[in-house]
């Protein structure tokens, strides 16, 4: 009787090594024609970038203005919780010692430690975020996009505690009865339970038309652009101008520059 | 051969017999009729050749990893357009492109998936974020 | 041999019945984060691990009791191992459950657990402390059951289990590598980003993996007829007070390195953690604890006379329990957080719901070890 369970347990193992293999043969022999395609009014570029000239916006744009934030939180269906412990962002405001901590002199001028500035995720070029990622579910894309993957996010937080410029919000609760902006039926909301943060409007590229905020901008402020080309408008605006990065000491990268 | 424990056994697996079977015998004679899928939209009305991406019978079965591929090539790959064998071009977008022709998700989606026992509103669980068309009920 | 553990005293059925009915309570908790979502916790946008993971990073560390017991004994051949090495065996299966457990609970989306697998990540720490967790909880349970089973039937264990055993030592030393490495390696975290900090994993683990071990050895031997053995026990308080003295001295370094470069990221988490910063200071009590029980801990290990007073001992084996506890499982992650990469203080406080589950899954844990523990001390009377 006890070789006799044995050579079972053998035989059946083998069976069903051999049955997983037909799937292998499956995906070998399959042969077929190209079927999914670009879309061909899409923008594309090598590195997406962007400069955000903060004079422009101080000096245009009228006092307490969030059009960049309202565009694109309206546009992505961001919802507003209303807590500062689950507060849910995608571009946002601070003051100059918290964008670029350590790095105040203390004696700059009143206008650049308390106007605002603004903020969103850098889609740095050496992201930490997607280095930690244990499934792959936020990624770099060939075009710099730091990408986020919502059906496959798992939740465990660990690319916000990666992430060095607090670009990440979490949906600790079911994100939809908090949306107040008058919702956008083209684009889909967020679970509960995964991560989320600024796509660089990628399903706006995707359709040929630039990110919602950089639109949104009446002073023309933000400016976007592939960094990899000598005429795009972010390199033009970056050769002109002295800029700075958040945190470069990190080496991540960051692809949001700074014009003060 | 003498078998240990026999009556428990037996009463046991007895027990697990009529268990596992229990949905087979307890709807005996009483199978639910298969749902009649609604495709009297306003846009399919308006189409000469009523034809979606894949044939019916490959929709019906398939469809699920369909928009899964979708969902990959569209998130992971960044390409938004499918060909289709008949060389039409859709745009992979279940909220934009899926239910513009089926904008009656009540009447077509979840007629068969509450037919089939999914949980409703978990499984499929497309809607927790995408965003189903509006109907007038 | 699992028979053994459905009968016992009233004392054991006793303890299993409160064991379950903490289990209960933290299942009934988790039920409601399972409803509600991560939102019922403390855990914020600024400071998003807390009590999970901290307690999951602790419990890494007990899962080395293991090792500071089957290392001495099948690589020195030191006897008086011998007759404890299943204790810490089977301790470390109890640990590497929590340890699971607390990452299970910690998912926002527990559903895809699996995705991990399916879409395996090799540059992601997490993907492979997964694998080791997992993989040193199969080897205790091969190796403890094995051998177990073995001295029971008075043979010898099978030769399989040797290479198993030898594998099981350096994969000890990986779970607290790899489990340090998931902080160690974060840009912008000033408290966890130091070259140090997988040593500190190690120095810790070595000591408070004992320190339990020590103490549950007591209670064995208290309410069985199974005595672990005082050279056991004296072995393994040298190895835990070597291994809190140098745990003590690189806390120190971190001091040191911060306060001395004077450099505000690197003293920032450490001032929070102490002395309390921007007038923040939820957790200043606790670190004063870890540093009084941490220095009472040194203090009466360094005496011989503490050392072979038996209640002396197992007071001294609590501290150093209990400080290391606090270090990893309260300051260690939260402080990570604080400040956030912006510079502002949010702090984090546990909710009820929270501590509840993570009381649940200690309870779990315990209730494992129990079971685990009545198995090998029958085992151990009846060949006797």
């Amino acid at each position: 009787m006890e070789t006799g369970r044995r050579n079972f347990l053998k035989i059946g193992g083998l069976c069903t090594l051999g049955l997983g293999s037909l799937r292998l043969v499956d995906a070998i022999a399959k042969t077929e024609e190209p079927k999914f395609l670009l879309n061909v009014q899409a923008l594309s570029a090598k590195r997406w970038a962007m400069a955000i000239d903060m004079k422009k916006c101080w000096e245009k744009g009228r006092p307490g203005c969030t059009d960049c934030t309202l565009a694109c939180h309206s546009t992505h269906n961001v919802p507003d919780i209303g807590t500062q412990k689950e507060e849910i962002k995608w571009i946002w405001e601070e003051k100059y010692e918290n964008v670029f901590p350590r790095q105040e002199s203390g004696m700059e001028p009143e206008a650049i430690r308390e106007k605002p500035f603004i903020l969103l995720c850098n889609h740095c070029t050496n992201a930490p975020c997607t280095r930690v990622c244990p499934t792959k579910a936020t990624f770099k894309r060939p075009d710099g996009i730091t990408m986020m993957d919502f059906h496959r996010c798992i939740g465990c937080r660990y690319c916000m505690a990666a992430c060095p410029y607090g670009a990440r919000s979490f949906n600790f609760r079911d994100p939809r009865p908090f949306i107040k902006t008058e919702l956008n039926t083209t684009f889909p909301t967020r679970e509960r339970g995964v991560v989320e943060k600024c796509n660089f409007c990628e399903e706006r590229l995707a359709a040929g038309k630039i990110p919602a905020c950089v639109e949104a901008c009446k002073c023309k402020a933000l400016c976007f652009g592939d960094l990899e080309d000598p005429k795009s408008d972010v390199r033009k605006a970056l050769a002109s101008q002295f800029s700075i990065r958040r945190k470069p000491e990190l080496g991540t990268e960051p692809g949001v520059y700074y014009v003060i | 051969m003498k078998m240990y424990d026999g009556k428990y056994i037996l009463a046991g697996l007895i027990v697990f017999i009529v268990l596992a079977t229990f949905p087979v015998w307890f709807t005996h004679g009483k199978a639910a009729p298969p749902p009649e899928l609604k495709l009297d939209t306003p846009v399919i009305a308006k189409m000469a050749n009523k034809q979606c991406v894949l044939p019916k019978e490959e929709m019906i079965t398939g469809h699920m990893k369909l928009l899964n591929d979708w969902r990959t090539q569209v998130v992971r790959d960044g390409k938004r357009m499918y060909v289709a064998s008949d060389g039409k071009t859709y745009e992979m977008s279940l909220q934009n492109e899926c239910m513009k022709c089926h904008s009656n998700k009540t009447l077509f989606c979840d007629k068969c998936h509450n037919y089939a026992g999914l949980q409703k509103d978990a499984d499929p669980y497309c809607w927790n974020c995408h965003i189903a068309p509006k109907e007038n009920k | 041999m699992l028979e053994r553990a459905l009968t016992g005293s009233t004392r054991y059925k006793r303890l299993l019945g409160v064991l379950l009915v903490f289990m209960g309570l933290g299942f009934a908790a988790y039920l409601t984060q399972w409803n509600r979502g991560l939102t019922i916790t403390g855990l914020s946008r600024d400071v998003s691990w807390g009590l999970y993971i901290a307690q999951f990073t602790f419990l890494v560390g007990v899962a080395a009791s293991a090792v500071m017991v089957v290392l001495p004994y099948y690589l020195h051949d030191i006897k008086a191992f011998g007759k404890i090495t299943i204790l810490g065996e089977f301790l470390a299966i109890a640990a590497c459950t929590m340890c699971a457990l607390f990452v299970l609970v910690d998912m926002g989306k527990p559903m895809r657990l699996l995705n991990i697998f399916i879409y395996p990540t090799p540059n992601s720490i997490l993907f492979w402390d997964v694998i080791v967790l997992n993989g040193y909880l199969l080897l205790n349970i091969f190796i403890g059951w094995n051998v177990l089973e073995a001295e029971r039937k008075g043979t010898h264990y099978p030769n399989w289990v040797k290479p198993l055993i030898y594998l099981s030592i350096p994969w000890a030393v990986s779970i607290h590598t790899v489990t340090a490495f998931l902080y160690a390696g974060l840009p912008g975290r000033h408290y966890w980003l130091t070259a140090i900090m997988a040593a500190r994993f190690l120095a810790s683990a070595f000591c408070s993996g004992p320190a339990l071990l020590i103490m549950l050895s007591y209670l064995v031997k208290k309410y069985s007829k199974f005595d672990p053995g005082k050279e056991a026990i004296d072995k393994l308080t040298t190895i835990m007070t070597y291994s809190m003295l140098i745990s003590v001295f690189f806390v120190g370094l971190e001091f040191f390195t911060a306060f001395y470069s004077n450099i505000p990221g690197e003293m920032d988490s450490l001032k929070y953690l102490f002395i309390g910063l921007d007038g923040h200071h939820n957790l200043v009590p606790f670190m004063w604890l870890f540093a009084i029980l941490a220095i009472s801990g040194v203090v009466l290990l360094l005496n011989p006379n503490v050392r072979k007073n038996e209640k002396m001992l197992l007071a001294a084996a609590a501290c150093v329990f209990f400080s290391m506890y606090i270090e990893k499982g309260v300051g260690l992650i939260v402080a990570g957080f604080i400040p956030n990469p912006l510079d502002q203080v949010h702090e984090y406080f546990p909710s009820l719901p929270e501590i509840m589950i993570a009381l649940g899954i200690w309870a779990t844990g315990f209730f494992i070890l129990t079971v685990l523990y009545k198995i090998a001390i029958s085992v151990k009377e009846e060949v006797a």
